[in-house]
């Protein structure tokens, strides 16, 4: 057997991930982390706080429960069966960064937590950041334009 | 052509010893395990620290076993997942022992046994130890993702095993090691981390089929064949591979990754993997049984996927090795 034909035979026998159950759970644990996020913006709006500053608040909040979840071991049991519902919301990025510290603080502050924390965030931000000033520039001359 | 080695002075493993974490403990063949570790650390502050510690725990058992002292053993050969073999270097250094640091990837345990037992046959030792491990924390972080990071692991994946296991090599003792052969690096061009046992499966098909070939045995005459560790993925592979060639292992084989987890109850996807696993399995359940006269004749397949993720983010393939050790009484 042929490389190509080994591969082909690999890729056809192995089982696949449940791919409509993961779905199912990203969309409702994803949703219910949303949820959240609205009644904690909803809750902020309601004792006072202006919306802008509220929705600040609000993603705070959620980062700050993923860094206790995180913490304590819970975090990677919940997207275990998350997914993509507690990856994609504000949640997994501040799981990859603590989860990053939390494993590097062994090898000290500066080379272990310092060098590593953004290991995995590192491309998000990256990339977020250069498309963000890509997007700028492109609005820029779009309304120079206009 | 891979050279069969028939070993005629009939090098021996006198005493052996398994240290393994909470969840190999937990798993089906828990009880069979010498010393175990309710707390992942081992007592230590790092990951590699307590990796470190199972050898050493290993090794110590290994030795009070064999009733030995330190200095009657004139070598260690060691091995484990981590860079530099640090595992092993930093847990074996107060033995005060002449010492071999190897790399098997997971096909360790086999390689150290097949490597003490040539020397001793060459006369180049009378009494060695072999000793390997690998802790799921501290592999995690090396190969994979921090531990707390949450994500999902694909059916085929395999959970690296918290276990060690050490060997004492000489020229008394009932179980023999009769031949062994070294592997051929095997690249079918497998690319992915999380199908390590469709990456490993053709070195073991190589290297049973080259034994095979070059010795005057056939699949009937081994209680068991063990292979360590395909889990579930690479085992079926292997059996189907093995058959399109008219070599028919299903009735007497084992693999050491299905043998340690409930891999449904434990959730562990396609089984154990780590150079620990095939280790502790051998020396905990294995070599007990054949001690015990369960069974008499074994091959012992250590199969190790040779990559790093440097290797893998670079696009190269996972070439794969598989060594093989005829052990029996």
């Amino acid at each position: 057997m042929n490389k190509e034909d080994y591969n082909k035979y690999i890729s056809m026998r192995a089982k696949k991930s449940p791919i409509l159950k993961n779905c199912c759970f990203a969309f409702l644990i994803g949703g219910f982390i949303c949820t959240l996020g609205r009644v904690f913006l909803d809750a902020y709006i309601y004792f006072g706080i202006e919306q802008k500053d509220a929705s600040s608040l609000a993603s705070m909040t959620l980062i700050f429960i993923a860094f206790v979840l995180t913490c304590f071991g819970v975090f990677d049991n919940i997207a275990k069966i998350a997914g993509g519902g507690t990856l994609v919301p504000i949640t997994g990025f501040a799981n990859s960064i603590v989860s990053s510290a939390i494993d590097s603080k062994s090898e000290g502050y500066i080379c272990g937590v310092g060098a590593k924390i953004f290991s995995i965030a590192g491309p998000v931000i990256l990339y977020g950041i250069t498309s963000g000033v890509l997007y700028g520039i492109i609005y820029y001359f779009c309304t120079f334009l206009r | 052509m891979q050279k069969f080695i028939k070993f005629e002075k009939s090098p021996s493993i006198i005493s052996c010893y398994s240290v393994v974490g909470k969840h190999e403990k937990e798993g089906p063949i828990g009880e069979c395990f010498d010393e175990y570790s309710h707390d992942d650390t081992f007592g230590k502050k790092s990951w590699e620290q307590a990796e470190s510690e199972m050898q050493r725990m290993a090794l110590r058992g290994a030795i009070n076993k064999s009733g030995l002292n330190n200095d009657e053993i004139d070598l260690l050969i060691a091995g484990d997942l981590l860079n530099q073999c640090v595992g092993s270097t930093y847990g074996l250094v107060s033995f005060d022992i002449p010492y071999i640091g190897i790399y098997g990837a997971c096909s360790t345990c086999a390689l150290g046994l097949a490597l003490g037992a040539s020397l001793l046959e060459g006369g180049m030792c009378e009494k060695c130890a072999s000793v390997t491990s690998s802790h799921y924390c501290s592999s995690e972080r090396q190969f994979r993702f921090p531990l707390e990071y949450g994500g999902q692991r694909t059916p085929t994946s395999q959970w690296t095993v918290t276990g060690s296991g050490a060997f004492i090599l000489g020229k008394e003792g009932n179980i023999k090691i009769k031949s062994a052969m070294f592997g051929k690096s095997v690249d079918m061009g497998v690319t992915d981390i999380n199908n390590m046992g469709a990456a490993m499966a053709p070195a073991a098909v190589d290297t049973i089929c080259s034994f095979l070939q070059n010795s005057s045995h056939r699949v009937e005459d081994f209680d068991m064949i063990v292979t360590g560790d395909l889990g579930y993925e690479g085992s079926e592979i292997l059996k189907d591979l093995l058959l399109s060639k008219d070599i028919d292992i299903r009735k007497n084989h084992v693999d050491c990754g299905l043998l340690i987890y409930d891999r449904f109850s434990q959730d562990k996807h396609a089984g154990g993997s780590g150079c620990g696993c095939s280790a502790s399995v051998l020396a905990g359940n294995i070599l007990k049984n054949m001690e015990a006269g369960a069974i008499h004749d074994i091959l012992f397949i250590g199969t190790g996927a040779l990559m790093n993720p440097m290797t893998l983010y670079q696009g190269q393939s996972i070439p794969s090795i598989a060594h093989l050790v005829h052990i029996g009484r």
